[in-house]
């Protein structure tokens, strides 16, 4: 092997490419994630999880696992001190178990003990007895079985009224004529199963007390200051007590929104008085956070003859699963994207997320578009057939633009180049079909040897998806940075924005370095202690609320140092993007400028080889056009292409979370595959700049626009090989066997 | 149960409970938790390491089974401050994203090139096919492996 050296970090200002300052250590083995962390005289803490999707607990015995060796605390919801329950928009989940469990995996009782085996083992002498009850486990019949949170947590917020069990948001948006007819018109159904993160870290932290009665917790998050928000009060402290600290991040993609093991660390730190390392394996990873919602769509689309459209109809039910979480946003926004980037003069769409006792669902990567995406572009190919039209010429024919009208009355005023999107994804031109006989590997079946070629064919898909960016519907989205300027020149920020492997640590410092215009800058450590909310690691908003706050620090402190030269200078500034206004309740219309920010498009093509006796695929190519305002660093903006890309092509191919009467049946990498070397083709991408005029440097975020679209696109390939409607993913073997 | 274990060269030793895989005693014990824990049951590749000089999957070896043994991990790859040059380009390539797939895949990249300096793209892709990445799309990890190769 030969060995060469290390160079040293280029300056690194916007638009350049640099290499990340994470990357060394993490290729060393010297990033420190969260479930790395140790400290002397550490415990291990491990949960006890409820067998049952839906039952009462009639009693737990902790007496027995509270004698077992080496262990320190045994605890129940009777010993969290503070608020009882928690949950990221309403708390409507039990911090433990209180008298019943809503979800297979829930949290009952938590252990710690000297060594990890010895909690696991005492957590199995805990008795809990159960009287299992009936789930809920049909998202169709939610509304007519048991309501599962009859307090109804989600009511009172602005949503619209609706009094039946188990809906935690019912909305419409009734856009002009909603009974317009138009020449032709295509019907589909269309299903999606339960995505999950499938992160690559374990979910995991430190929880330290401090000696006086507060606690520090180092954890692997999304969102360090809504941690607090809600680790705090169940604890039942103040929030100067509890501190959150980024700790490595092994992945995200939304599944890290929701609290994971922060307020159990904290509990059996404080209750011990010894720091508390909490790591998930991978089987309770599965059932320790939330999931993509599962989804049942109908639609009915209508067009002139010539392929405009004129009356979108569809319906959309999404199962939130036994909690909230944030299925009231996600139903929402499967709803504002329901029709794609595609513009409407009438639309009628309802969209309703219910409970139930399935795995609880959130934000994943796409948040609601995804499944969206897949119904609205599978018509789009439907409709084009219907009316022999090409099915890029048709999107072409619809694409919106500046200052065409969104189903909610939005008129779209920022940047949202679609047509140039479509018309840069087009023109990839995939290679040319590779003769048979060929490798293996090169096949439908791979390495499995299944065939030599025959009854192997090849489909061309497109789609395009798109979505909002930042939070939406009058959330006060914001995001804080703080600037040092330091006598000796250099320069120190700080920012609670998660680095999740997204790379914001290197947008913060591209950022400061150019409106400082010097090298030297650091970045300190994410903490709620040191400066304000960063906002979510989500929603495609880091890159552009943190290049905001960053670049308004530095501004502020580059004035300041006029007044005051020679000293040091040291600022907190609080970047907010363009206000939002709610929805109206009944109409789903606008009630201000805009309900959401800006929006970001990803246009795909795709080909797909199809063995059709033996149901086996395999996707060839994928070519990417992609709207991204403007590239902050072109080589991570292209990685976030090509790993959005994997994600969708996971959830039409292989990714899916099985579960029976609630249970999950495949809580592990051998029975929830996500896609390896030998599933992922090479991705061509194309950056389309179109600078977004509300957003610092023109920027667009860009990790969720290749996931919302890559699943439709990869199933309209395999549509085309195959001639079947293929109307849910993940699309089986057996949906494309003929 | 008491094992010795050499790691990079040098011999440590560690107290063990007899159920305890590699990667547990490597990373919580031995002070080198380079190896990640992305699976602990021989799915993903997180926790690659060399046991003498086999690629193999620390979490699915017993930390007794090491007893002895010559492990090599990722944090013996570089040289001080100088990367082994299958770390050099992953950071090039952009092939390291929130990195907890990175150690895994740079051992196993080594011991790829280590058998074959000239790997073709069919055989990149099969010898790291058991290595999981969530965030990257494999696209830049294949560059990397090609870089390292000396074919980028
Ligand atoms: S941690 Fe060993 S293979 Fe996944
Ligand atoms: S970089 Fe995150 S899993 Fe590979």
């Amino acid at each position: 092997m030969t060995q060469t050296r290390a160079r040293p970090l280029q300056i690194g200002r916007i638009g350049e490419l640099v290499p990340r300052i994470d990357a060394p250590p993490k290729v060393k083995g010297e990033f420190a994630y969260a479930s790395d962390l140790i400290v002397p005289g550490m415990l291990w803490g491990h949960t006890l999880r409820s067998p049952h999707a839906h039952a009462n607990i009639r009693s737990v015995d902790i007496s027995q696992a509270l004698s077992m060796p080496g262990v320190h605390a045994v605890l129940t919801h009777d010993d969290v001190p503070g608020q009882k329950t928690f949950g990221l928009e309403f708390p409507d989940q039990p911090v433990l178990a209180i008298d019943r469990v809503l979800y297979y995996g829930e949290p009952v009782a938590i252990v710690a003990a000297e060594h990890p085996e010895q909690a696991r083992r005492a957590a199995e002498r805990i008795v809990v007895d159960y009287e299992p009850l009936a789930p809920v486990a049909d998202m169709e019949r939610a509304t007519e079985l048991e309501d599962l949170h009859p307090h109804k947590p989600t009511r009172g917020h602005g949503y619209r009224e609706d009094d039946r069990p188990n809906v935690v948001r019912h909305m419409v948006i009734r856009h002009g004529d909603t009974e317009a007819a138009g020449d032709v018109s295509v019907e589909g159904v269309y299903d999606i199963g339960i995505q999950d993160q499938a992160f690559l870290g374990p979910e995991s932290g430190l929880a330290v007390p401090d000696g006086e009665g507060g606690v520090d917790i180092h954890v692997a998050t999304q969102w360090l200051h809504v941690d607090r928000a809600q680790v705090a009060p169940c604890l039942g402290l103040p929030l100067e007590q509890v501190r959150i600290h980024l700790a490595g991040v092994g992945g995200a993609f939304g599944g890290r929104e929701d609290l994971s093991m922060q307020v159990h660390g904290a509990l059996l730190a404080l209750h011990t008085n010894r720091p508390v390392k909490i790591v998930y394996n991978r089987e309770e990873s599965f059932t320790g956070h939330v999931h993509r919602h599962p989804a049942r769509i109908w639609c009915e689309h209508r067009a002139t003859r010539e392929g405009r459209l004129v009356n979108v109809r569809m319906r959309i039910l999404l199962d939130g699963g036994a909690y909230a979480s944030s299925s009231t946003a996600v139903a929402s926004n499967a709803a504002s994207f329901a029709v794609g980037p595609y513009e409407t003069p009438n639309a009628l769409i309802e969209s309703t997320v219910v409970y139930s006792n399935n795995p609880p669902c959130g934000a994943m990567r796409g948040f609601g578009a995804v499944q969206t995406a897949f119904a609205a572009e599978a018509q789009m190919d439907k409709l084009a057939e219907a009316l022999e039209i090409d099915p890029v010429e048709l999107r072409l024919l619809n694409a919106l633009k500046p200052g065409d009208v969104l189903p909610t009355g939005q008129v779209i005023t920022g940047s949202l180049p679609i047509a140039e999107t479509i018309r840069a994804a087009a023109a990839l031109e995939p290679p040319p079909a590779e003769a048979f006989p060929r490798d293996p590997l090169r096949l439908p079946g791979g390495a499995g040897n299944t065939t030599r070629g025959e009854g192997v064919k090849r489909g061309v898909g497109f789609a395009v998806g798109f979505k909002n960016i930042a939070y939406s519907e009058g959330f006060d989205d914001f995001c804080a940075a703080r600037v040092r300027l330091l006598a000796d020149g250099s320069a120190e920020v700080h920012c609670a924005a998660a680095e999740v492997g997204q790379g914001v640590t290197g947008v913060i410092l591209q950022v400061a370095r150019t409106e400082l215009g010097i090298e030297d800058v650091r970045l300190a450590p994410s903490q709620t202690a040191t400066v304000g909310s960063a906002g979510s690691a989500s929603a495609s908003r880091m890159t552009w609320m943190a290049a905001g706050a960053v670049r308004d620090a530095c501004r502020a402190v580059l004035e300041e140092q006029q007044r005051r030269p020679g000293e040091e200078i040291d600022l907190e500034q609080i970047y907010r993007h363009p206000r939002t206004t709610p929805l109206d309740p009944e109409t789903g219309q606008i009630t201000g400028e805009r309900a959401h920010v800006a929006f970001a498009a990803c246009a795909m093509k795709v080909v797909a080889e199809v063995d059709v006796e033996l149901g086996l695929s395999r996707i060839v190519w994928i070519g990417a056009a992609q709207d991204v305002g403007k590239a902050i660093n072109p080589q991570q903006v292209e990685g976030q292409i090509e790993g959005g890309t994997a994600q969708g092509l996971g959830l039409a191919l292989m990714e899916e979370i099985q579960t029976r009467d609630g249970l999950i049946t495949n809580a592990s990498f051998t029975d929830y595959l996500i896609p390896t070397t030998l599933d992922m083709p090479p991705v061509e991408s194309v950056l389309i700049e179109d600078p977004e005029p509300d957003a610092p440097y023109g920027v667009k975020g860009v990790g969720e626009p290749p996931t919302v679209v890559s699943t439709a696109a990869v199933a309209a390939a395999l549509r085309a090989a195959t001639g079947r409607a293929l109307t849910r993913v993940p699309v089986k073997p057996d949906d494309i066997c003929l | 149960m008491r094992i010795t274990v050499r790691i990079n060269g040098d011999e440590h030793q560690a107290d063990c409970w007899e159920g305890e895989s590699l990667l547990f005693a490597l990373r919580e014990k031995l002070g080198f938790p380079g190896s990640k824990n992305a699976c602990e049951q021989g799915e993903c590749g997180s926790c690659s390491v060399l046991l003498d000089g086999a690629l193999v999957c620390a979490c699915l070896v017993l930390a007794a089974q090491a007893d002895g043994h010559d492990v090599t991990t990722v944090e013996g790859l570089a040289e001080g401050e100088t990367l082994h040059a299958v770390q050099q380009a992953f950071v090039d390539a952009g092939a390291v994203q929130c990195g907890f797939c990175t150690p895994g895949l740079v051992v196993a990249t080594a011991d790829l090139l280590q058998r074959n300096a000239s790997p073709s793209d069919d055989e990149i892709r099969e010898a790291l096919s058991g290595n999981l990445c969530r965030c990257t799309g494999y696209a830049k990890i294949f560059d990397a492996v090609r870089l390292a190769a000396g074919k980028a």
